[in-house]
């Protein structure tokens, strides 16, 4: 029996948009799509994406991604699907653009109960625009199952999984038992690029499309817990000495004296 | 009357420094709230550090002893969490954005259906509605926002750790200590900690170094790392690396400065190839001094620099770790 994956997956700002052209809307509290920066599947989704392609190497998987949010650019979105993926749904609508963590993790577990069959729930560790790192927490209360959080390995095994969750030095190794949410790091390695293959194939496929009022969900369910007050980009009134030389081999000299009279060495 | 519960935190039977940071941060806010500081100690065995939470500012600690809580077993503390916080009723719970407390607080703030504000870096109380006000980094450090709670619900607010000091201890404070009895029992733990695996690079601990030395994908090869091994050895400092190289295997990601590595607080933190991206300054920001060596004279590291060299590391590396050396040895 092969497993039943199911990958969420987010269209997020491009995280290395250059500071440099990293705009925000103070007055709507919205960052600014920076002109010709494309959005992105959330890095560590593609992360996710991969430890499901993984799985469906070695022990068989049917592996669906879904994703919440309006307004996606169809060739970011079916990246996924071109790296191996067998379906995409879209719970695409204006009514679930810019939800809070409580909000998604709502929209995600009803859309995946509406999925109905599945073993495992993967996730990225956080989302690269919020940094929040809840949404999975949520999901797998609303859904009451285990969650195990930063992957940088999951083996299956008898009726369960083994992860290991990367620590800052070292990791942890934890056992869970199916069905079972987990997120993944990038200390899984690196996504697997799109085939030509796997681009065509994706490009024949076309995704499953609800809106929110497919979904089980009340306005509740989707109002958000905390109000933004504010969002701004901080400033810093650094400045930088630039040490010079002659060359580069006497600014290397250079700025060791320089940080020796400042009696930093 | 409602209190400001933190969440503590025990490592290897002693208390763990983020819990004086957040008895410290609820004093502040008790300030202005009234509310007493509590703290919740979950172990197998909690012992002094309970006394050491009132020497830290905390006016109540409650020991809440478990053979189950001997080990981060994420899914037994917040059962036994949840358990304190449903008796207790707190205005507001204070948890680190630690291994730990990373998942158990989200999970009980969706548990209780009540409001949760991530990895703040400043918290107050709005002297108006008397609610928290907090503001945390988002976007990869680009931006901050600043997030308040509606309603009148459990505010349950995660703090970065090391965005806050702890008191002084004082052995003077008074305050109480009373055993939290609890139910717990095995079938609590659906995700089970079978092993921890640590791997711990030799040397001055990263977060604790007063110097730092870390290199970036502009070193193009593990190689380089050598060399600033080196130097970080001849400095009594530690070897961070950004991202892009920890992920390029050229180095082990315990060596990960950034958002989602190590914060770092260093007197002099010295970069060699790093652009300076947010998700790296994120973990660095807080360093005294920082110092560059970049060849891209726009790269974003330089912004918050003190010192920088624009150039190739190739030719400005080797003189400067020379003359470090000679300085060193005169
Ligand atoms: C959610 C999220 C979390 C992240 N977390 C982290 C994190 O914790 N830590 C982290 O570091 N990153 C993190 N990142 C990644 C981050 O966005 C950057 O991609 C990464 O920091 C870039 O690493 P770098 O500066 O080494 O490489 P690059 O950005 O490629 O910079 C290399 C630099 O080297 C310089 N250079 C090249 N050759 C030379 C030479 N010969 N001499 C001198 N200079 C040279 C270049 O001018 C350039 O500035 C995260 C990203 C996301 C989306
Ligand atoms: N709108 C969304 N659609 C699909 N998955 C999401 C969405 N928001 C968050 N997730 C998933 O939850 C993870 C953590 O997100 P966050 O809690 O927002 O940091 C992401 O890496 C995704 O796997």
């Amino acid at each position: 029996m092969p497993l039943n994956i199911v990958v969420c997956a987010k269209q997020v700002v491009d995280p290395e948009t250059p500071a440099s052209a990293f705009r925000i809307d103070p007055e709507a509290k919205r960052v600014l799509p920076a002109a010709g920066i494309p959005p992105v599947v959330n890095g560590f989704d593609e992360n996710a994406v991969e430890a499901a392609l993984q799985l469906k190497e070695s022990v068989g998987a049917d592996v669906t991604v879904v994703s919440v949010g309006s307004g996606f650019v169809m060739d970011v979105m079916k990246k996924p699907l071109s790296m191996g993926a067998d379906n995409l749904i879209l719970v695409d609508d204006p009514a679930v653009e810019e939800l809070d963590a409580f909000a998604t993790a709502n929209a995600l577990a009803e859309a995946i109960r509406k999925i109905g069959e599945f073993d495992l729930v993967l996730c990225g560790r956080q989302a690269s625009d919020w940094d929040n790192s809840m949404v999975p927490l949520g999901v797998a209360e609303l859904l009451g199952l285990p969650c195990v959080t930063l992957a940088q390995k999951i083996d299956v095994e008898d009726d369960g999984i083994v992860v290991q969750r990367a620590l800052t030095d070292g990791y942890e190794v934890v056992k869970a038992p199916l069905p079972a949410v987990v997120t993944v790091s990038n200390e899984l390695g690196e996504p697997r690029y799109p085939t030509l293959r796997g681009i065509m194939m994706a490009g024949r496929k076309s995704p499953t499309v609800w809106s929110a009022s497919e979904l089980d969900l009340d306005e509740a369910s989707l109002s958000p817990k905390l109000s933004l007050e504010d969002l701004y980009v901080p400033v810093s009134d650094q400045q930088c000495e630039f040490i010079e030389g002659e060359d580069e081999v006497e600014a290397g000299r250079n700025l060791a004296l320089k940080l020796r009279e400042a009696r930093l060495i | 009357m409602p209190g400001i519960l933190v969440f503590g935190e025990m490592n290897q039977g002693e208390l763990a420094s983020v819990t004086g940071e957040l008895i410290a941060v609820a004093r502040t806010l008790s300030v202005e709230t009234g509310d007493e500081v509590e703290v919740a100690l979950q172990s197998d065995s909690v012992g002094d550090a309970a006394e050491e939470c009132i020497s830290l500012g905390a006016d109540k600690a409650y020991r809440v002893e478990s053979a189950l809580l001997s080990e981060p077993q994420i899914d037994a503390h917040l059962e036994a969490f949840t358990q304190v916080v449903s008796q207790t009723q707190p205005s507001i719970v204070l948890i680190g954005r630690t291994p730990i407390g990373r998942d158990v607080g989200p999970r009980l703030a969706f548990r209780l259906g009540v409001a949760v504000a991530q990895d703040c870096v400043e918290v107050s109380i709005d002297s108006d509605s008397g609610r928290v006000v907090a503001t945390r980094p988002v976007y990869g450090g680009n931006a901050l926002s600043r997030v308040s709670f509606a309603g009148d619900d459990t505010q349950v607010v995660l703090v970065r750790p090391k965005a806050f000091e702890a008191l002084e201890p004082d052995a003077g404070r008074s305050g109480e200590v009373e055993d939290f009895p609890i139910s717990l029992d095995e079938s609590a733990i659906k995700a089970r900690l079978v092993e921890t695996v640590t791997q711990q690079a030799e040397g001055v601990r990263l977060e604790d170094a007063t110097i730092v030395i870390s290199g970036g994908r502009g070193l193009g090869g593990p190689e380089p790392f050598d060399e600033l091994r080196s130097l970080s050895d001849a400095l009594g400092g530690a070897l961070g690396a950004s991202r892009a190289a920890c992920d390029a295997g050229w180095i082990d990601h315990s060596h990960q400065v950034g958002l989602t590595g190590k914060t770092i607080t260093p007197d002099l933190y010295i970069t060699v190839g790093i652009s300076g991206a947010s998700q790296h300054m994120a973990g660095c920001s807080a360093s005294k001094n920082i110092v560059a060596i970049n060849r891209d004279e726009d790269a974003n590291i330089f912004k918050s620099a003190t010192y920088g060299v624009v150039g190739d590391w190739n030719r400005v590396l080797p003189s400067f770790i020379e003359t470090v050396r000679e300085l060193r040895d005169s």
